[in-house]
């Protein structure tokens, strides 16, 4: 089985690996790098429990190989809190509204409203955008509420100020 | 569960990629995974070497020619989504990759890979079909050129020979009067549509039909288009006995049921979908900025 040479940036650090070609990402982020922060679900790309940014893009870790990864940045849910450790805003407003339960599908839910408030380049989000957003991540917990109220209150609320 | 083992291939130039895939046994070509890479974990499919063509810049670009977009195999359905020009001249696409699965998975996901796998219920193939799209595909033997409605073969699968590798899509620019509808039902948003209709309508000045086209997803192992009808409504006024005809024909178009949804609902949903494509495209033609 072949073996490649791979670099990537993944949050802060810059790492050099060999992996296997049929590695994926998911895979790589928590056998080889020890970043399990990122959660493993249906592995076949619709629970959405593994989604990551790649290059500021969402998505599904467990169906991109680690090899494709090469020379892109990778981040995943341990580069949101902030550099001292205290929690960033987007934490903080998924706890007021209790966007989470037993946290098993958050960390994808963290990086898809990391996207949205990047993508919504400043401009109000209606629920129903939001909730498109989110349709990519399974919650089976919260019933999806408090995690949509958070995402509003973190893209639409910052407008205001 | 994990995909099995295979040997990883990152050609750079799409000569290199023919040349991988006409000398490697059992070798597959991987577009944006979304639809591989789950099959692969499932182990429903096996192949000792995937060759990557995320790394084959010259199928990543979207040029407008006259007439028609020439779109990259690699492009991805996220830039489609955001690709300007496509909300008034290809308003069909722009409507349906709306509809395909969900942002995490239209970032990697490539409209020549959702054209190559064929899902039944797939928007993309729909769309093609519906836009009447030409395929460019190449191999180290030349290039051809496939109609969309010839490149369906069998659930799931192609006319493409093991050796080709779909290059281009040749899409259409709608004529501006074009009433273009795309419509489908699932029971949650970005599900795989349980039926699916494209619908294209353009009337004269005397409000007749000049020009229709109806496209139907979900039902057999491809979509289909009502061409009989299309020829037939031509230079005619709209009335309500089209609708019932053609809801008569698509009661007897062979469909296939599952678990979940069975033949008789895909076709109920399917008459319904073409009711309410076509009573849009008409709104839209009375009032322009409809929709």
């Amino acid at each position: 089985m072949a073996k490649h040479q791979i670099e990537l940036r993944v949050n802060e650090n810059t790492y050099s690996r060999t992996v296997d070609s049929a590695l994926n990402l998911v895979d790589f982020l928590r056998n080889e790098l020890g970043l399990k922060g990122t959660h493993i679900g249906c592995e076949h790309g619709v629970c959405g429990a593994c989604t990551v940014l790649v290059d500021q893009k969402t998505v599904r870790a467990c169906l991109m190989l680690a090899v494709q990864a090469q020379g892109m940045h990778v981040q995943t849910i341990e580069s949101i809190a902030n550099a001292d450790g205290s929690l960033s805003e987007i934490q903080l407003k998924m706890k007021e509204h209790h966007g989470l339960q037993c946290g098993f599908c958050t960390p994808g839910v963290v990086m898809t409203i990391k996207e949205l408030m990047a993508e919504s380049k400043g401009l109000a989000l209606s629920e129903a955008q939001v909730r498109t957003a989110l349709s990519g991540n399974l919650c089976r917990c919260t019933g999806y509420q408090g995690m949509v109220d958070a995402a509003l209150d973190l893209i639409n609320h910052s407008l205001a100020q | 569960m994990k995909a099995a083992h295979f040997d990883y291939h990152a050609p750079r130039t799409l000569v290199q990629a023919l040349d991988l895939l006409s000398t490697l046994e059992n070798a597959r070509v991987l577009a944006g995974g979304q639809s591989l890479m789950p099959m692969l974990n499932l182990r429903l499919g096996g192949f000792d070497h995937l060759i990557d063509l995320g790394h084959v810049a010259e199928l990543s670009a979207i040029e407008k020619e006259s007439g028609a977009y020439k779109i990259g195999a690699m492009v991805r359905q996220r830039e489609i989504e955001k690709f300007e020009g496509f909300e008034k001249n290809v308003p069909l696409l722009y409507q349906a990759i709306r509809y395909v699965g969900h942002q995490q998975t239209r970032n990697r996901g490539t409209i020549g890979g959702s054209i190559c796998h064929l899902d039944p219920s797939a928007e993309l193939p729909l769309v093609a079909l519906t836009m009447d799209a030409r395929l460019e595909v190449a191999s180290t033997r030349g290039m051809r050129q496939i109609e969309f409605k010839d490149f369906f073969s069998s659930l799931l699968s192609s006319v493409l020979s093991p050796d080709e590798i779909l290059t281009r899509i040749y899409m259409p620019v709608s004529h501006e009067r074009d009433c273009c509808v795309f419509l489908e039902f699932s029971r949650r948003p970005a599900d795989f549509a349980i039926a699916s209709v494209a619908v294209v309508l353009r009337l004269d000045e005397h409000e007749k039909i000049q020009h229709l086209k109806i496209g139907i997803g979900g039902l057999g192992p491809s979509a289909v288009r009502l061409y009989e009808f299309e020829q037939k409504f031509k230079g005619q006024f709209w009335s309500e006995t089209m609708l019932s005809e053609l809801q008569s024909h698509i009661k007897t178009l062979p469909g296939e049921g599952d678990l979940d949804n069975t033949a008789e609902y895909r076709n109920t949903l399917a008459q319904v979908l073409v009711k309410r494509a076509l009573t849009k495209a008409f709104q839209m033609n009375k009032n322009p900025l409809y929709g």
